[in-house]
């Protein structure tokens, strides 16, 4: 995988996520004219296209889209499903994720992706696994500010 | 779970992110923006020293104004810092913002590294992830030189946790892809292989990530993966889809990781051992019989996982190649898939037969679904899905179906999207030709294709046809009678007007026969679209004119007129009106053996590649189009193979050699050109220095016309009837000053009173690597033949000291504590072009008084400005051998400083660095006078069409028939040669004029 993308309806940009080095400003060209390319799309259309020398594969959850770049050799159903899994993955840490959520909690995204996909391949695909580390370092946070709390008193 | 632990809760984060959601406009929220990166600003420069809670806090506030795409400039030291925090979510988010936001700041990396180093070392695991993900995310050089020999170490260490495991496995493959070289291959690669047989999952489907990309680049280092990988899959595809627990996606044992084994194993060819071999296809036969299976859930989850797997498979099967029985099973799978509800299968199963197409064993297979794919290009609402329908018929065609499928993509082209149609039309042109059993029906495909979508017919594809059209004989009557029916038409592209007056002008006598396209019928014709086109076709439209005059005498003076009228002979446009007064002269002065000569039918093309083919290919990019003759050849290589022969023959029989190849025929065309200007050159002796460069101003108005080791002229023209303006620029290509620079020009005495020429007053000096201007206003009188000379005098003066003696002191302080003193004495030869062999018997004196000799021999470079590099190797021979090796830098005026290492071979070894100076006075001066003149000539603007009495005909027809020599070098060239003609015979006409 190249990156993966997830956007709103209006094209706004919620995370993205960079496997191969590009600079800046073609991040920039790129998400511009891929979000423009996939919202043009009408609903029922198939979730992959070709475009430039890469596949996209993308799919829409309630207000979000999701979007793949994948390699011409890399399956297209398989991405399809790597995408459900992050949103099964984000919605069970959440509790029914909506976009707020993503938002307002952008860090947290970042990290369970982290752990569910590195380096553009799956690292993970348990979601027991992913949560459990997910908890593992919360947990670490939790035992941070209890001790932080008995250093005040 | 609890949604979101807020122990962390950064208020500040979410009170900031509110507001700039809360922001009306793109303004407020800008200012909204500013203000708070004014504010982070302050706090990280304040005096007060921030705690860890408020650097992340602030350092996640930038990372969200990044995101939203605004550039940060600072923060990178706060982030840094926070990497070697103890507590976990600072760490974290340092990480984050680092991954996110890293440059290669030099300063900054070498921190991180360290931070990451300390992190790998903790062997606390979920610190070790941290690092490890922060790795494969940057993913940069720095870090591949920093960790690529570490990684390897945890990811095989005994002790290491699985997940980790997995992050190292991952992390490596991403530094793999992006410096391959950094990582080392090793002892390690062979326990990689073994992490196939892990009892963890999770770590299998790491491992056999970085196993497929390793094993694509190193296939024989990894031979032992296939085995594994084979045993690894078919327990997956054996198991109960409960055994493997939470790796079950919607009842599909392990997906992620049988495709990637699959695509592993696509890596290699067919495993050899039989029994291996019986297990895979086994595998892959179970694969295809679940795919018959019932669903055990509706979910488009369960089907989209199952098929991921199953098309792998396909991969898989296609790739091997090997076993008709399930390639043939695969097509007729894909075949069910063509007529599935979900358009997402309909479009895998179209790209997927495309690859199987190619294939021997299937491609029959695949052409029993040719009516569903053309009915998929009727009804498909998707684009990118009638996209693949195209490639896939495109893909399946062959002579037996080749004229259904081109008939269905051209009925398909008056509707087609317009982003594809551009594509449609090559791959039609493509197949009409490459089918073609007679070339009647490429004619009609492609005169079709031009009908329908004319603006999507490029270049290519017309010159093709004419190509082909002029190659063979059998078909230019055909092709002359239809295209001038289609002419016929009220309304019809350029397109077809370029193609039409191009083989009407060729072969319109094949059809002239006929009372209804009689000559007069035929240029009628022609000449009624005439006014609706562009400027390049209504020349091509003249030059079919004057072909028209040789193949029809009867219809001369009518032409003649047409060329004679005023708004051809006096066209704004310069090449048409060119055109039309070389045409009309050509046909008042020539006999008509002469025309017939000149005119004569156009020599077939030599073969070569089809050039709408390349097109196609470098539209499509490289790989990604079915290479239909290699690949199936064994199907239908025969007839073509032998058709191919027969054309080679063909243009063999023309002699047709490798000397009219597209890239030597503009040198041979130059020099026929030469050729023929000094055939009717008046004084080809005055003008040989710039003779070489003098035909270039026939088709330009600017360029070089003269360079030599100390100067460019260059030239830049402009003209508005009988006035121009030369601009003369003279660049001094040293590094001197050129003195007393002077430049004139003069004409013979005829010439004085045809041409008038003023030339503006020059500055006497160029500095050095400068470049003057001179203008030239020159008025043309009446007609001349003559050139002008222009004459530049200047001097230019190179001295050259050298201060270098041959005798230089040297000291040097060795670090072996003792202080010598060095003299040495050198002798030097050096030749002038600056490669020096020096020998140089040196005597040192020190604590010991010990002498010796050493002989040194060094080669040196010096770039012409004067600073030279050399790197010398000396050996002397003396109580002991050392070889010393040194660079030093030189400037013109000679004080040198060189840093010497030697490495001496008495032990104990000691490497004594000297640094010596050394200061030397000599001389030798170089003057260098320049030459004393220059001679060059002014060009005569040969493009320029004066108001002619172009009377004197003497000398035209050898000239002319010297040019159709040299247009037969262009016949490389495509279609539109005439236009090369028209200017060869306009160059010879204009100089015949003298």
């Amino acid at each position: 995988m190249q990156f993966m993308l997830l956007f709103s309806r209006q094209g706004k940009l919620r995370l993205q996520k960079w496997y191969v080095p590009l600079s800046d400003k073609e991040r920039k060209k790129i998400s511009r004219d891929l979000v423009q390319t996939i919202l043009a799309r009408k609903p029922k259309m198939c979730s992959f296209l070709e475009w430039r020398d890469l596949k996209i594969v993308y799919k829409r959850y309630a207000s979000l889209y999701f979007c793949c770049a994948v390699e011409d050799q890399d399956n297209e159903l398989i991405t399809l499903e790597i995408i459900h899994r992050y949103v099964e993955l984000l919605d069970k840490y959440f509790g029914s994720v909506c976009e707020l959520d993503i938002i307002f909690n952008f860090e947290k995204a970042y990290f369970i992706l982290d752990e569910f996909l590195l380096g553009g391949e799956a690292q993970e695909t348990s979601k027991k696994n992913v949560l459990k580390a997910i908890e593992q370092a919360d947990l670490l946070q939790e035992v941070h500010s209890v001790l932080l709390q008995f250093s005040a008193l | 779970m609890p949604a979101v632990s807020k122990g962390d809760g950064m208020r500040g984060l979410a009170v900031f992110i509110s507001d700039i959601r809360n922001c009306k406009s793109k303004e407020a929220e800008i200012k909204r923006i500013n203000k708070e990166l004014a504010n982070i600003r302050s706090k990280f420069k304040g005096d007060k020293a921030l705690d860890g809670y408020s650097k992340k806090k602030y350092v996640c506030k930038l990372l969200f104004i990044f995101l939203l795409g605004h550039d940060i400039d600072f923060g990178h030291m706060e982030a840094v810092n926070l990497l070697s925090s103890n507590k976990y979510t600072e760490k974290q988010i340092g990480y984050l913002f680092i991954s996110v936001l890293v440059n290669s700041n030099s300063d900054l990396i070498r921190l991180i590294n360290n931070a990451i180093k300390n992190d790998l070392a903790s062997r606390n695991p979920t610190f070790m992830n941290l690092a490890l993900h922060c790795i494969a995310n940057v993913g940069s050089r720095e870090m591949a030189e920093a960790f690529a020999s570490e990684i390897p170490r945890i990811l095989v260490a005994g002790d290491t946790m699985d997940s980790v495991k997995q992050s190292a496995a991952l992390c490596l493959l991403r530094l793999n892809r992006t410096s391959p070289d950094l990582v080392p291959m090793g002892e390690w690669t062979a326990r990689v292989v073994h992490l196939l047989n892990d009892q963890h999952l999770g770590v299998v489907t790491a491992a056999t990530s970085l196993i497929t990309t390793l094993a694509q680049k190193n296939p024989d280092d990894f031979k032992t993966s296939v085995s594994l990988a084979v045993a690894r899959l078919s327990r997956i595809v054996t198991s109960a889809s409960i055994d493997l627990q939470d790796y079950t996606y919607y009842f599909v044992a392990a997906p992620w990781l049988s495709v990637k084994l699959l695509r592993l194993l696509q890596c290699y060819p067919p495993p050899e051992d039989a029994a291996l071999r019986s297990r895979l296809t086994e595998c892959l036969e179970t694969i295809l019989n679940k795919a018959q299976e019932p669903p055990k859930s509706k979910k488009v989850q369960h089907s989209n996982a199952k098929n991921a797997v199953l098309f792998e498979a396909i991969a898989l099967i296609i790739h091997h190649d090997s076993e008709p029985t399930l390639l043939v099973r695969a097509c007729n799978q894909l075949g069910q898939f063509l007529q599935h509800r979900e358009t997402n299968l309909r479009y895998l199963a179209l790209e997927s037969m495309c690859t199987l197409a190619s294939s021997e064993f299937s491609h029959e297979a695949v052409k029993t679904h040719m009516e569903t794919v053309i009915n998929a290009l009727k009804t498909e609402r998707d684009v990118s899905v009638r996209q693949r329908a195209v490639d896939l018929l495109y893909a399946m065609c062959d002579r037996s179906n080749a004229k259904q499928i081109v008939a269905e993509m051209l009925s398909y082209l008056e509707t087609a999207d317009y982003s594809i149609r551009e594509e449609i039309v090559l791959k039609v042109a493509i197949l009409a030709e490459k089918y073609a059993v007679d070339y009647t029906w490429y004619v009609d495909t492609i005169l079709n294709l031009i009908r329908i979508a004319g603006d999507y017919v490029s270049e290519e594809v017309w010159y093709r046809v004419i190509q082909i059209v002029i190659n063979r004989d059998d078909v230019q009557g055909y092709a002359a009678k239809t295209v001038f029916e289609a002419l016929q038409a009220p309304a019809c592209h350029e397109n077809l007007v370029k193609v039409g007056g191009y083989i009407l002008g060729e072969f319109g006598n094949l059809i002239a026969g006929d009372s209804r396209s009689s000559p007069l019928v035929q240029f009628n014709l022609l000449h009624s679209k005439f006014h609706l086109c562009s400027v390049p076709t209504r020349a091509l439209l003249l030059s079919a004119y004057i072909k028209f005059i040789n193949l029809f005498p009867e219809v001369k003076a009518t032409i003649q007129d047409v060329l004679r009228s005023d708004s051809q002979l006096r066209n704004a446009d310069v090449e048409l009106q060119q055109r039309a007064v070389e045409y009309l002269r050509l046909s008042c002065i020539a006999s008509t053996d002469i025309l017939a000569t000149v005119l004569e039918e156009m020599p077939p093309f030599p073969e070569r590649e089809s050039s709408i083919l390349a097109k196609l290919k470098k539209k499509k990019g490289p790989g990604k189009l079915p290479d239909m003759d290699d690949s199936r050849r064994s199907v239908n290589g025969n007839t073509e193979h032998s058709e191919n022969t027969d054309t080679t023959n063909k243009s063999s029989t023309h002699s047709f050699t490798d000397v009219l190849n597209l890239n030597s025929a503009p040198s041979s065309g130059a020099n026929l050109l030469i050729d023929v200007f000094s055939e009717s050159s008046a004084s080809p002796a005055a003008t040989e220095v710039s003779e070489e460069n003098f035909p270039r101003f026939v088709c330009k108005n600017n360029g070089v016309i003269y360079e030599n080791q100390l100067l460019q002229i260059g030239l830049k023209s402009e003209y508005r009837q009988n006035l121009g303006r030369m601009y003369v620029f003279y660049g001094n290509k040293t590094s001197t000053q050129f003195l007393s620079f002077s430049s004139s020009v003069s004409s013979s005495d005829a010439l004085k009173s045809q041409l008038n020429i003023h030339p503006k007053a020059v500055d006497p000096v160029i500095e050095g690597g400068a470049q003057m201007q001179q203008i030239l206003n020159i008025e043309c009188v009446s007609d001349f033949s003559d050139a002008p000379v222009l004459n530049i005098q200047f001097r230019c003066v190179r001295v050259r000291v050298c201060a270098r003696s041959p005798l230089c002191v040297c000291v040097c302080v060795c670090v072996r504590a003792c202080v010598r003193a060095r003299v040495c004495v050198r002798a030097c030869a050096r030749a002038h072009l600056c490669v020096c062999v020096c020998v140089c018997v040196c005597v040192c004196v020190c604590a010991r008084v010990r002498a010796h000799v050493c002989v040194r021999a060094c080669a040196r470079v010096r770039a012409l400005t004067s600073v030279c590099v050399c790197v010398c190797v000396c050996a002397c021979v003396c109580a002991r051998v050392c070889v010393c090796a040194r660079v030093c830098v030189r400037a013109c005026v000679c004080v040198c400083v060189c840093v010497c290492v030697c490495v001496c071979a008495r032990s104990p070894l000691t490497v004594c660095v000297c640094v010596c100076v050394c200061v030397c006075v000599c001389s030798h001066v170089q003057v260098w006078w320049g030459p004393a003149e220059h001679r060059c000539e002014a060009p005569r603007d040969a493009q320029q069409v004066l108001p002619a009495h172009r009377d004197d005909v003497a000398g035209l027809l050898p000239a002319l028939e010297a040019a159709r020599s040299v247009s037969t070098a262009f016949t490389d060239q495509y279609a539109d040669r005439w236009s090369i003609i028209a200017l060869i015979e306009n160059i010879s006409a204009s100089d015949f004029e003298r």
